[in-house]
This record gives structure tokens, C-alpha cells and sequence, in this order.
């Protein structure tokens, strides 16, 4: 298909999700509950930065031809505002406690292996090969969060009370994941987005059967945030992204003409 | 590098005389260059002071993730940081080899994380230092893992087999690592007027702290003759300071950036360069838990196993609960 302004935001929604987690896992590094689970999840995070600099890399290029800036990878991450970035607004909820990590992770690798997936048979050839490339690193992402849901939440009685908050705490985050605006409806029908509104009933059956072995309630309250085509995917985000930015981008800020 | 000081528990190295049947078997086999394995037998104060060294070792890698990991959140590119980000990961890498080579040795990983979380174990004084800039990170990578470096090539042949062993591994990891820490230096020297100073200063806080990470002079150093009689200490600390010099001038004079040292010279009659006294007060005080960042870093490591605690104790639980449910449904 031709390049096309829309095609540049949808880039950018699938590389700036990944960025963002990847960025809020570096923070862990050096600090996990274990030696073991501070290189894994080094491992995932290292997975998701590769990811969103294909993705980057790609939507510059698509920029590039559409005769805008053709902004490099780094100048995406580095030197957009926050209205600017695309992502997930479940990707930017802080780090909390492992409890708080692991079911963001959880909550989003399933979503993020179903998106990909769909993404294979996108007929944008950049966009399939980037998405099978991920979609191998994400599969075992999403066996090992589901992991960590389940073991604590059917761990100690502290486990399971913590896990149970972070999932109440979060699941109003998921629902924009499911809801296409004008930019996906655009490339849905186009044959190159993956239709997220086909994801959310295999995501919820994967969801409730991790929680229900883990002995965890799915949470009563529908509310979603970033309803109304006011969400991450069209720049509208929580307090959080802004800090996570300010010192993702303090060097880029701090010595604009330099090369590092 | 990353063990400084190492007590061996004697007071003057053993001689034939002072030696037992065992003991006289053990050295014969050290002095002919066979490696010693779990198994066989060995002096108390051999074993001792490996769990001391390796265990040093392992606790260096471990504390030593927290500088650099300080920086991994503000690379200032996405390919740097997906550098630093593995490298430090590497780190924790090399302490996992470590702790189970110590293993061996009859010590356990909790025991042996209770005595760095307590304050009792050291790590190497290195990692006390701050790391207040980019540069820093590139200035670690460079002059602290090339100490490192300097001092791990001879442990790959020392006489104790799963450390000699763990060594290889690591020393491979590590020269990766320096490269990846010139270059970060590289880019720097060769940037902005600003970046170039950043890559002074660095090189200014850093290069006597890298020059103490060899440990005291030989006349200073009290343990390393039993150490070297048991080759699990193949060069004096001396000697490895001057081939660490000798090695990094040059690169520095590459980078264009100035050594902090005016008594720095090369002496053509020895073949070596010459350097400056080194502020051996500032090294024991650091040793001792008062450099810059010992508390801490100290705090961090004790916050991130407090903090786990509670996940790892599930994480067992779980697992306890998993097998009685396997067990229940065969039976």
C-alpha cells in the first residue's frame, strides 16, 4: 500500500507502547526480587526497546517519503512532547511493586502477542515482518507475566492482596486497547492495521483463565479510561508519561546539537 | 580487580615443614599447574579465602550494576541504551557464575548475600564512586572494566577449576564491555566542546579510583604471597597496576583527553610509564565504608531484597502448594 500520513500515527502507536514499557523495565534493573528475575526481565525489556526502534524506524521512513522530516528513531523518542507519543496509557502507570510491574505486563503482553498476530497478514510488508519478529520475542513474554500472576497470586496471603490491587488498580487501562478510532478504522479497512476490536474476546478468555488459576477475581468495575477517542493512542495521557520523559529525554534536551 | 585485600587467614606462607601428607599433596599438584575441583581435597584456609575472593567477586558484579544501572533510564539513544541495558545484565550474569562457582565450595547463596546485605562481605572499592554524568558511563566501561579485565586474564589460569572456568566466560564479556565504553568516549572526545569536557571530567574523577581498584602496593599487601603460593593470585597488585597504565596512557592520548596525574611520564630505561603516588587514605576510607556512595549503594541492595521478600517467599509457596497438588493427584 502507498504511504500515507495515517500509516506514520499508526507507526507510532505500535512502536512508542513498547518504548515506554521497555523504559519503565530499565528503571528495575539492579533492583528486582531475585537475581534471576532481574536478568528476565532485563531479557523482556531489551525485547520491547528492539521492537520500538523497528517500529520508530519504520514510521521515520514512512515520514521520510511522505516528504515530512523523516525523523530518526531517536529524534521520535527523544524529542516529541507527550501529546505527541502514542502509546497505551496502561504502559506509562508506574513501575509500584513487583505486583504493580507483573500485571502490567501481563495485561498488556496478552493484548500486545494478539495485536501483533494480527498483524501478520498485514498487507504492508514492513509491518508484517516487524510484527512476526516481535510476536516470537512476545509469546514467551506472555507465558512468563501469566507465570508471575499466577504464582502470586496464588502465593502467600500478602501475594495474592497485592496482586488483586494491581489488577483492580489497572484493568481500567485496558479498554482503549480494544477500541479503534478514525486512524485504525482508516487501515483496518485498508487490510494493514490489525483490527483490535476482534482481540478483546480472546484476550479476556486468556485473562480470566490466568486469574482464575491464580486464584483472582476479574474485577466488577467496567469504567475505561481514554473512552472517546481521548486516550494514549491519540496523545491524550496520565500524569505519568510526562516524568517518565523528562528523564528519558534530559540528555537530548540538555545538548540538542550533540551526537552521542 | 573486583576482589581488593583478600585475608587468607596465615600469617606467613606455609612451608613443606608446616605441612601435613594432604597438604604437601595439594601444593605439589597447585605447583604443577593441576587444577584443583570441588572434590578433592584442600587446605581449610584454601577454601576459606576462595569463598572470600569469589565471593567479593560476585558481590562486585552485583553492587557494581547500580552505577551504570543509574544511568540506563537517561541513554542518551535508544541503541545505547539497549547497550547498557545488556551489559549491565551481563553483570548480573557473572555474579549468578560467580555465587554458584563459590558454590562448590560448600557456602550458600543466601549466606553469602546476607554478609554483603550485613556489611560484613566487601565488593570492590570502585563502586562507591558517583556517577554523575554520561560520561561516566563511559568512563566505567573503559578504565573499570579494563582493570578488571587486567586482573581477570591471569585468574583464567589460577588453580581452583569452576573459578578458572567462570573466569573465561566473564573475561570474554568483559573486553566486549570495554570496547563498548571507548566508544562511548570516542563519540564524546570527538563531539560538542561540552561533551569533551564531559569526557575529562570523567576521566578526572575516575582514573585514581581505577588505579586503587589493583588494591595496596606489594609492600602493603600482607595476603597476596599465601595467595600467590596457592596460584589463586597469579600477578602482585603492582605489577598489574603498571600494565593497566601502561596500557590505558595511550588510549587516552587517542581520546585527546589529559591524564590527572603531572608526575605521569614515560620512563624509557624500565619501559613503563611512571605515575603519581596514589592518596592511599582515600582508598582505605572508601574501604572502610566511607567513600562517596557506600551507604548508598549498601541501602539499594538491602531495599531491593527486602522488597522482595514478599514475592520471593510467594514464589515458594506457590511452589510448595504446585507440588502437593501433583503429589495428591498421584497418589
Amino acid at each position: 500500500m502507498d504511504d500515507d500520513p495515517i500509516l506514520f500515527q499508526y507507526l507510532l502507536r505500535l512502536g512508542d507502547s513498547p518504548l515506554i514499557l521497555a523504559q519503565q523495565l530499565g528503571a528495575w534493573v539492579g533492583k528486582g526480587p531475585a537475581l534471576e528475575e532481574d536478568i528476565a526481565l532485563t531479557n523482556v525489556g531489551l525485547d520491547l526497546l528492539g521492537q520500538a526502534r523497528l517500529w520508530l524506524t519504520c514510521a521515520g521512513e514512512v515520514e521520510a517519503r511522505l516528504g515530512g522530516a523523516g525523523r530518526s528513531e531517536d529524534e521520535l523518542a527523544f524529542t516529541r512532547d507527550g501529546g505527541e507519543f502514542r502509546n497505551l496509557l496502561l504502559v506509562e502507570q508506574p513501575n509500584g511493586s513487583y505486583a504493580d510491574t507483573m500485571a502490567r505486563q501481563f495485561l498488556f503482553d496478552t493484548w500486545h502477542l494478539l495485536a501483533l498476530r494480527a498483524l501478520l497478514p498485514s498487507r504492508d510488508a514492513r509491518v508484517a515482518a516487524i510484527a512476526d519478529k516481535a510476536a516470537r520475542e512476545v509469546a514467551y513474554h506472555v507465558e512468563r507475566s501469566g507465570d508471575w500472576v499466577v504464582r502470586l497470586g496464588d502465593g502467600t496471603p500478602e501475594s495474592h492482596a497485592r496482586m488483586q490491587a494491581a489488577i483492580d488498580g489497572l484493568w481500567m487501562y485496558t479498554g482503549e486497547m480494544f477500541v479503534p478510532d478514525a486512524v485504525e478504522l482508516a487501515l483496518i479497512d485498508a487490510g494493514v492495521a490489525a483490527d483490535v476490536r476482534a482481540l478483546e474476546a480472546p484476550w479476556r478468555r486468556h485473562v480470566d483463565a490466568v486469574l482464575a488459576e491464580a486464584t483472582l477475581s476479574v474485577p466488577q468495575n467496567g469504567w475505561m479510561q481514554g473512552g472517546g477517542g481521548r486516550g494514549g493512542k491519540q496523545g491524550v495521557h496520565t500524569e505519568h508519561l510526562g516524568h517518565l520523559l523528562a528523564e528519558m529525554q534530559f540528555l537530548q534536551r540538555a545538548y540538542p546539537d550533540a551526537q552521542w | 580487580m573486583y576482589a581488593q585485600m583478600v585475608e587468607t587467614g596465615v600469617d606467613a606462607v606455609r612451608t613443606a615443614a608446616d605441612m601435613g601428607g594432604d597438604e604437601r599433596a595439594f601444593q605439589a599438584r597447585i605447583d604443577a599447574d593441576i587444577r584443583i575441583e570441588p572434590k578433592d581435597w584442600m587446605p581449610e584456609a584454601y577454601r576459606k579465602t576462595l569463598i572470600r575472593q569469589m565471593s567479593q567477586h560476585a558481590h562486585s558484579e552485583i553492587v557494581g550494576m547500580l552505577p551504570e544501572g543509574n544511568w540506563i533510564t537517561r541513554a542518551p539513544t535508544l541503541k545505547r541504551k539497549a547497550i547498557l541495558m545488556a551489559k549491565v545484565q551481563d553483570e548480573g550474569g557473572h555474579g549468578l557464575y560467580l555465587y554458584s562457582a563459590a558454590e562448590t565450595l560448600g557456602v550458600s547463596r543466601d549466606a553469602m548475600t546476607a554478609d554483603l546485605l550485613s556489611g560484613k562481605a566487601k565488593y570492590s572499592s570502585i563502586f562507591n564512586y558517583p556517577t554523575l554524568t554520561w560520561a561516566d558511563i563511559g568512563a566505567i566501561g573503559w578504565l573499570v572494566d579494563g582493570a578488571a579485565i587486567m586482573n581477570q586474564i591471569p585468574l583464567c589460569r589460577c588453580s581452583f577449576g569452576p573459578y578458572a572456568r567462570a573466569m573465561v566466560r566473564i573475561c570474554k564479556e568483559e573486553s566486549f564491555h570495554q570496547r563498548q565504553g571507548y566508544d562511548i568516549m570516542l563519540s564524546l572526545a570527538r563531539g560538542t566542546p561540552g561533551q569533551k569536557a564531559m569526557a575529562q571530567d570523567a576521566l578526572d574523577r575516575w582514573w585514581w579510583p581505577s588505579l586503587m581498584m589493583f588494591g595496596p602496593s606489594d609492600a602493603e599487601s600482607v595476603h597476596s604471597a599465601q595467595s600467590a603460593a596457592w596460584k589463586i593470585k597469579l600477578l602482585s597488585n603492582d605489577e598489574l597496576r603498571q600494565r593497566y597504565v601502561d596500557q590505558t596512557v595511550p588510549q587516552a592520548d587517542h581520546l585527546g583527553i589529559t591524564m590527572p596525574d603531572p608526575d605521569l611520564a614515560w620512563n624509557a630505561d624500565r619501559g613503563h610509564y611512571d605515575f603519581g603516588a596514589i592518596d592511599w587514605a582515600e582508598f582505605h576510607a572508601v574501604v572502610r565504608g566511607n567513600g562517596p556512595c557506600n551507604r548508598d549503594r549498601l541501602a539499594t541492595r538491602v531495599k531491593a531484597w527486602e522488597d522482595g521478600g514478599w514475592v520471593r517467599d510467594a514464589a515458594m509457596a506457590h511452589a510448595d502448594r504446585r507440588a502437593a497438588r501433583a503429589a495428591a493427584a498421584a497418589a
